[in-house]
């Protein structure tokens, strides 16, 4: 079963931006998939319509079977949304904002307080139950918006840059909780502008460009298409000139650190073997960017206007 | 789904804004309206003498509760609703499967229960200065419950429209105030000459306050079944009027 079907979303604002022009897009019930696009791409917008916080202009919305125009409370009540920016009621405690979200939801209050301790604890917050919300760090709002999202039991979380500006300690143990609560059974739908982390979380993958979907695969396929890598090669001694080895780019950055572009079919051993040659010894190696980065890039450059391939 | 559970939720959550903040919902009426009794009831009204047959200060005591009635139903929910969504958590509610009457019931029950919660501080503030022998309870009650309904819709509308905090003072400040102290608050509308007296018959508050007079001392220019047609009228086209608003989104969405 599909957690989320879109056919042919349409959005046009009132100042004639056309932001969405008819994407369609399924994710799989248990998935945890990423959509991701440069600013501006659309991503927010197809998020809001999804979520109820903004009218489509045309389309349908459909998650786990309930049309959200024809089944709007039965579809909604699917979906838990972590949002980009911090919208929590900041006087309110931590746990007034989680019972109050448990009660929208038509939780009844025994259940309620229960699903409150259990969520905070799940995202080690229970001791700042009681603390008014704007007393919180940058990281612990982020977790109070997910336990937020959590407390309804939702089958589908929509989590939009969930780890925008956090720290890179807090990101990778939220990136912990978002695998723990995909493998419990919930749906999770993540956009986000660190590629590191769709790539290491995320098994598909939608890229979308100026309203429509350029590519909709799983994330293995995709990284499968990547024919060059880049690297960073720090050396042991310095060198004065780059070295030439045929089938591969090299570029010297400073005397002890070279840019190199290897083609797959090339392979890191032969260019290793090619370099010991030249008397050129390597230390240590990095890749210079994020693999689904280079394939992002590719993607949105090669599609400028956003035209389906 | 069990909506009792939303709306239950929304009004306890307004109840507790307000209450949390008593000392800029519930003590100022106090104080203003100790002041009004003082000043108008009993220093300057002791020399006016009688209107309909009631003492200066038994007639303005309805129309003095009533006018806090009627802001504070008013400001609960313009202030409340227009925060909500000022700091963007009107996102929670957008976002949760809560049908648009409950978000308007919540809401409107909140500026109700506000709105006749001061009408009781007010009430009570009145007995040190007047002696009121309620005349007819079910019409005192029903017309104090309508309208605040009235006035809680019509902040609800004010907070959906307002772009900023100057839009949700303005209506209060320029149209609430002048048209409560102009709606008989003070005196009697037979008292002002032919063309104002027509013109002040286009004030609503004129028949929901002489309406709430009759209810508590027995006095009324104006025709009680008329009031609650005209209050009833007001709270049917603003309650159709907001759920249009948050139907189609505007001032909520984008």
């Amino acid at each position: 079963m599909n957690a989320l079907s879109l056919r042919n979303l349409r959005k046009t604002y009132n100042n004639g931006f056309v932001a969405l022009k008819g994407i369609d897009l399924d994710v799989e019930a248990g998935d945890f998939f990423a959509l991701l696009g440069p600013n501006g791409a659309g991503k927010s917008t197809a998020i809001g319509i999804i979520s109820s916080l903004i009218n489509s202009t045309s389309g349908s919305v459909s998650i786990f079977g309930h049309d959200l125009r024809h089944e709007r409370e039965k579809a909604k009540s699917c979906i838990g949304l972590v949002p980009q920016e911090v919208n929590f009621n900041q006087f309110d405690t931590v746990k007034s904002i989680l019972l109050n979200q448990a009660g929208y939801y038509g939780t009844p209050r025994k259940l309620a307080l229960q699903r409150t301790e259990y969520c905070l604890k799940q995202m080690d917050l229970w001791d700042k139950r009681d603390t008014v919300s704007r007393r919180l760090s940058g990281g612990m709002k982020r977790r109070v918006m997910i336990a937020r999202a959590l407390v309804h039991a939702p089958k589908l979380l929509i989590l939009d840059e969930p780890t925008a500006g956090v720290d890179i300690e807090i990101r990778r143990s939220m990136w912990q909780m978002m695998q723990e609560i995909n493998q419990q059974g919930t749906t999770i739908i993540l956009t986000t502008h660190y590629l590191e982390e769709a790539e290491s979380l995320c098994r598909n993958i939608a890229i979308i460009n100026h309203g429509r979907i350029v590519e909709n695969s799983d994330m293995a396929s995709l990284l499968a298409r990547l024919h060059v890598e880049h690297f960073v090669l720090d050396l042991a001694r310095p060198i004065a000139v780059a070295p030439v080895i045929e089938g591969c780019q090299i570029e010297r950055v400073t005397d002890k650190t070279l840019n190199v572009a290897v083609p797959k079919e090339h392979g890191l051993n032969k260019l290793f073997s090619q370099l010991t040659a030249q008397n050129i010894e390597v230390i240590s190696l990095k890749n210079k960017t994020n693999r689904l980065e280079q394939l992002f890039m590719d993607l949105i450059d090669s599609n400028p206007t956003g035209d389906k391939r | 789904m069990n909506y009792s559970i939303a709306f239950r939720t929304i009004v306890i959550k307004e109840i507790f804004r307000f209450i949390r903040i008593w000392p800029q919902t519930l003590l100022p009426p106090a104080i203003t309206t100790a002041l009004y009794f003082l000043i108008f009831g009993k220093l300057i009204g002791d020399r006016i003498g009688t209107i309909s047959g009631a003492s200066y200060m038994d007639y303005i005591v309805p129309g003095i509760i009533l006018m806090s009635v009627i802001s504070h139903s008013y400001a609960n929910v313009v202030s409340s609703f227009y925060s909500t969504k000022f700091q963007r958590n009107i996102e929670e509610l957008l976002v949760a499967p809560i049908p648009n009457w409950v978000i308007l019931g919540g809401y409107v029950s909140g500026g109700i229960i506000r709105g006749l919660l001061v009408g009781v501080v007010v009430a009570l503030i009145s007995l040190l200065f007047a002696d009121i022998k309620v005349n007819n309870i079910a019409i005192t009650l029903s017309i104090a419950v309508l309208t605040a309904t009235v006035f809680a819709l019509a902040g609800f509308i004010n907070a959906i429209l307002a772009e900023s905090f100057d839009d949700i003072s303005i209506i209060p400040n320029f149209v609430l105030t002048p048209l409560s102290y102009l709606g008989g608050v003070f005196y009697s509308v037979d008292m002002l000459p032919g063309v104002w007296q027509s013109i002040s018959m286009g004030n609503p508050i004129l028949y929901m306050i002489n309406a709430f007079r009759y209810g508590l001392i027995g006095v009324t220019d104006i025709d009680i079944q008329l009031s609650f047609i005209i209050t009833g009228g007001f709270i049917v086209t603003l309650t159709l009027f907001s759920l249009y608003l948050l139907h189609k989104g505007i001032g909520i969405k984008n």
